[in-house]
């Protein structure tokens, strides 16, 4: 055991590997004696925040994971529910917002190819990446040109990665704050679906079976990726830029290929990727799951570079590998499929019954660590919180409209509400050909070719909600995900989450988190849409700048194959009604929109409040409505007035004429952003009045569209008119971005030539 | 008809060609895997979309040294339909079975988005079945696309009528808003859309159906 001792680990290598004085002495103490140097590596980024949760497992406790219909709830590499017809959906959402500030392109593209990894390690074929994406504004007087570069890189990154790979990337959201400025959020969703009685694990099983490696050699890369995941950002931060790994989507296909032919054999029992931590997280994640040891001999890791040490072996993260434990006497099974696709793949190990995780270098043993105690028994903190800060003043400042339709442009072109056609048109969201609703809309619906059935999905976070009150823009961001699910017609079902925050270890951060995790909780056991997995990203800091506090949710919800009811008014003189109501507002509930935010420039009050009991009848009688719906929209950002004009904004010119009767002041009646509403057209008004009664909703008929224009009044008096043309275009040019398309071509050979040629024949 | 689907390693949309020729239109169709040598018994060949050999050096570059090429090129030479999408075009590009280069988007990204095409001849087993300078809505998505020949090549295609597509909404800034180009013997036809994403109305649209139609309308009459 000479390999074991023949280090010298000194207090500073100790504070070098962030572990604590009481998390060394819980080292020392598992193993009865001093780590090695590989051990304390091991060690470090097992119990980091970003692998271990340990901030946040003791609240996690508290969400919802339970359901008729979910298959695996969290602790997997992703949940998974049942769809029906034999068939079973797998998503998570993750983070990768550390990587993705150092070098925007390669970190948001491992983010896509670590999620997708999640999702094929469990043997279901990626059919839809989402992305929530979250960045300083352009604007930004000190760090606009940065945040720009770090946009379109991020953009680039999730085209580049998810276009070759081959998965649709069919929506999202895109939103801009200035506490995103040196730390942006790259939230990456993946659902992938597959037979339900061909579900695979991450689980070591049967001592002697071997342990085989598959996919990229192991190089340098990303060394600490998970270690550095887990601090806050400083001016060295930029120097860990050789931590951010790179991505190899074409690979990655290859791997996606190779895995799913290689689980069909039969001859593979478990399987992990080896995503943050590597080696070492899927080594001990595998045996720890199967109650069973794992010995390996690092001679046998397929490198790509000569003289890796153990520690950076075991430590490395490099980008797509996977690890699975096969039937003894069918490697060759195994082998023969990956290296059809032309991957390496190499018997690293075998299984064994005592439970450590033993690593061998030349034989020697190296590395020999209690499974358990590494993998799922990292320090748990519950660490000290006092109350959420107060981020903005709560009385309101004195503000009176000077023109209502300019504010109107002034928010539709707003980096937050304006058209993010730029950054989705880089995607390929309609590869597979599932895709029946696409970027752009209230929700993605993408359909189950086997069985009939679609899964739609809907991204949403906090934020600005979130800084007036943690725990009520949490509920709201689960309300709107279950809202736009509605909207298009489908049930929701389960729900993912990714909770990004800053420094846990100050308490009124804690507390954020706390109260934010409570009110999901609250609401995603309200509307019976259980958690089935998720992410933690924590220290979004930046010299000592957190983030708002914001959660994410992706909730999927599941309708029949069918053509999809759009948000666009179709056709004029059909009967607009708002249901659910105009909804109320006061000054203090106005302080959390986008009126507040792109008009005033300033943020105070508290989100708006949400009735969970009337929100939860809106869906109801929504999905019933949408046979008799020619348009769906739910309100949100921009209220009322922004739900209008983006209805109009289908390409066949079709707007709205409204008339309201309200006592509200113009400003909140037309933009507050009170929730369980949602705009529809229709030719059969009373249908959907009746249906509305049913459910106890208001359902008001708020006029009609019309041809070319947006028009709203109150009481006889027009607070509103606008063309929609040059409506639309502040809404399209908003994100500052030329179009890159369509391209004037100079040459004579040109539209109306081709023409002629039509009218000849 | 039999319809064969080349696959490469990177091939992603070769799934979605097998699903419009089995299922939105009947025909039997079934992948070959690239290192194969021999396409076997089959009446048109489809290279599909995607990123063969992952695209790291120029589009297509990697792909025309498969083995399966050598059997495709035979194939074209024996008057087989060969029909190349997008990654299928380039590669057809490459391997010099079409003339001119692929070259990056004008606009320098990536753009996916159902654009206007129109035929721009209907004498070709392509496209008898369109109606010349009639819009169809077929999606792109490419970031090389924008076509590119030298003038004489260009007139030269023009004059033999082997222009099979034009854009009407030119996203790449293709010479002559050429989307697609057929060879000398009217067999081999690249195109940078992807018809076989436009052949049911729950996706999207249908203009690609029109395609599909005018080749096994040509494989029937051959028979």
């Amino acid at each position: 055991m000479s390999a074991l001792t023949s280090e010298l680990i000194t207090p500073e290598l100790i504070a070098l590997h962030q572990l604590s004085e009481p998390e060394y002495a819980k080292i020392l103490k598992i193993l009865g004696r001093e780590p090695s140097y590989p051990e304390l590596g091991i060690f470090s980024v097992m119990w980091s925040e970003h692998c271990s949760y340990k901030s946040s497992r003791l609240h996690l406790k508290k969400l919802p994971t339970t359901g008729a219909r979910v298959v695996q709830g969290p602790g997997e590499n992703a949940g998974i529910i049942d769809i029906g017809g034999g068939y079973a959906i797998a998503f998570k959402i993750e983070s990768h917002n550390h990587p993705s500030f150092i070098e925007p392109f390669q970190g948001a593209a491992t983010g896509v190819g670590g999620i997708l990894r999640d999702i094929f390690t469990m043997g279901a074929r990626p059919i839809a990446v989402l992305d929530s994406l979250r960045f300083g504004p352009g604007s930004d007087p000190q760090c606009g040109a940065r945040n720009r570069r770090i946009l379109e890189g991020v953009v680039s990154g999730i085209s580049h990665y998810g276009n070759c790979f081959g998965v649709p990337t069919v929506g999202g959201e895109t939103i801009f704050e200035p506490c995103y400025n040196g730390n942006p959020l790259v939230n990456v969703f993946a659902l992938g679906v597959f037979k339900k009685d061909e579900i695979f694990y991450a689980k070591a099983s049967g001592i002697g079976n071997p342990v085989i490696y598959v996919g990229a050699k192991t190089g340098r890369d990303g060394i600490h990726g998970a270690s550095m995941a887990s601090a806050e950002f400083t001016e060295e931060s930029k120097q860990k830029r050789p931590n951010v790994q790179m991505g190899d989507p074409f690979l990655e296909k290859l791997l996606l290929e190779a895995c799913l032919e290689a689980m069909h054999t039969g001859a593979v029992l478990g399987i992990q990727d080896m995503g943050a931590a590597g080696l070492t997280c899927s080594t001990c994640e595998m045996g720890s799951r199967g109650g069973l040891g794992i010995e390996i001999e690092l001679d046998q890791v397929p490198q790509r570079e000569t003289g890796m040490t153990p520690y950076e072996i075991m430590l490395s993260e490099s980008q797509e590998r996977m690890l699975l434990v096969a039937e003894k006497g069918r490697e060759e099974e195994v082998f023969r499929v990956f290296h059809k696709w032309g991957l390496d793949a190499a018997a690293i190990g075998t299984v064994t019954g005592d439970g450590l995780l033993r690593v061998r270098h030349h034989g020697d043993i190296v590395v020999e660590i209690p499974n358990r105690e590494l993998a799922d028994e990292a320090p748990l903190y519950d660490r000290p919180r006092t109350e959420p800060p107060r981020l903005a003043p709560m009385e309101a400042p004195e503000f009176a409209s000077a023109d209502l339709n300019a504010d109107l442009l002034t928010i539709l072109s707003s980096g937050d509400v304006c058209s993010k056609r730029w950054i989705w048109e880089q995607y390929d969201y309609m590869v597979r050909t599932n895709t029946i609703a696409g970027p752009g809309g209230d929700a993605a619906i993408v359909r189950i070719k086997e069985t009939g059935t679609s899964v739609a999905i809907s991204l949403d976070g906090g934020g600005r909600y979130c800084a007036l009150s943690p725990r009520a823009g949490a509920r709201l961001a689960v309300a709107e995900c279950c809202r736009n699910l509605s909207t298009v017609g489908a049930l929701p079902v389960a729900a993912t989450n990714n909770l990004n925050f800053g420094n846990p270890e100050r308490p009124e951060i804690m507390a954020q988190l706390v109260e934010a995790i409570e009110g999901i909780a609250e609401a995603c056991e309200f509307f019976d849409t259980p958690i089935t997995g998720g992410n933690v990203s924590l220290y979004n800091e930046t010299l000592g700048e957190g983030i708002f506090p914001t959660p994410v949710m992706g909730i999927v919800g599941l309708l029949e194959t069918r053509a999809p009811l759009t948000m666009n008014f179709k056709a004029a003189g059909r009967v607009i009604i708002l249901l659910g109501g105009l909804g109320s507002c006061n000054e203090a509930r106005f302080g959390g929109t986008q009126y507040a935010k792109a008009v005033l420039d300033t943020l105070w009050g508290l989100p708006p409040a949400l009735d969970m009991e009337y929100e939860l009848r809106v869906h109801k009688a929504m999905r019933e409505i949408v046979p008799l719906a020619e348009s769906a929209h739910d309100l949100s950002d921009g209220g009322l007035a922004v739900a209008i004009a983006e209805s109009s904004f289908g390409g066949v010119g079709v707007g709205a004429a409204i008339e309201l009767n309200s006592l509200m002041r113009p400003e909140h009646l037309l933009f507050h952003e009170g929730p369980s509403r949602i705009l529809v057209s229709t030719s059969d008004p009373e249908g959907v009045e009746r249906i509305a009664r049913t459910h106890s909703v208001e359902a008001l008929r708020i006029g009609v569209t019309v041809d070319s224009a947006i028009r709203v009044s109150n009481n006889g008096v027009e607070l509103l008119d606008l063309d929609i043309a040059s409506a639309e275009r502040a809404w399209q040019g908003g994100l500052g971005f030329p179009a890159s398309w369509p391209v004037q071509n100079a040459h004579p050979w040109n539209n109306s030539r081709l023409f002629e040629n039509s009218s000849a024949l | 008809m039999k319809f064969g689907v080349i696959v490469f390693p990177g091939s992603n949309c070769d799934h979605d060609a097998w699903y419009a020729a089995s299922h939105n239109f009947g025909q039997e169709a079934r992948f070959i895997w690239h290192d194969e040598h021999a396409l076997g018994d089959v009446d048109v060949v489809i290279l599909p979309g995607g990123f063969s050999y992952g695209d790291y050096l120029r589009c297509g570059a990697i792909a025309r040294f498969s083995p399966v090429m050598a059997a495709v090129r035979k194939f074209a030479a024996d008057g087989g339909l060969v029909a190349g999408i997008c990654n299928g075009f380039q590669i057809l590009v490459e391997s010099g079975l079409l003339p001119g280069a692929l070259m990056r988007n004008a606009g320098l990204k990536f753009v996916c988005a159902p654009v206007r095409i129109a035929a721009a001849t209907t004498n070709s087993p392509f496209t008898n079945a369109c109606e010349a300078g009639r819009p169809l809505t077929i999606p792109v998505a490419h970031g090389e696309g924008c076509y590119y020949a030298d003038e004489r090549t260009l007139d030269e295609l023009e004059a033999e009528d082997r222009i099979a597509f034009r854009y009407i909404d030119n996203p790449n800034g293709s010479l002559r808003d050429i989307a697609g180009i057929l060879n000398a013997g009217r067999n081999v036809m690249g195109m940078m859309p992807h018809p076989e994403r436009a052949t049911e109305p729950l996706v999207g649209s249908t203009g690609g159906r029109v395609i599909f139609e005018s080749l096994i309308g040509a494989l029937t009459l051959a028979r």
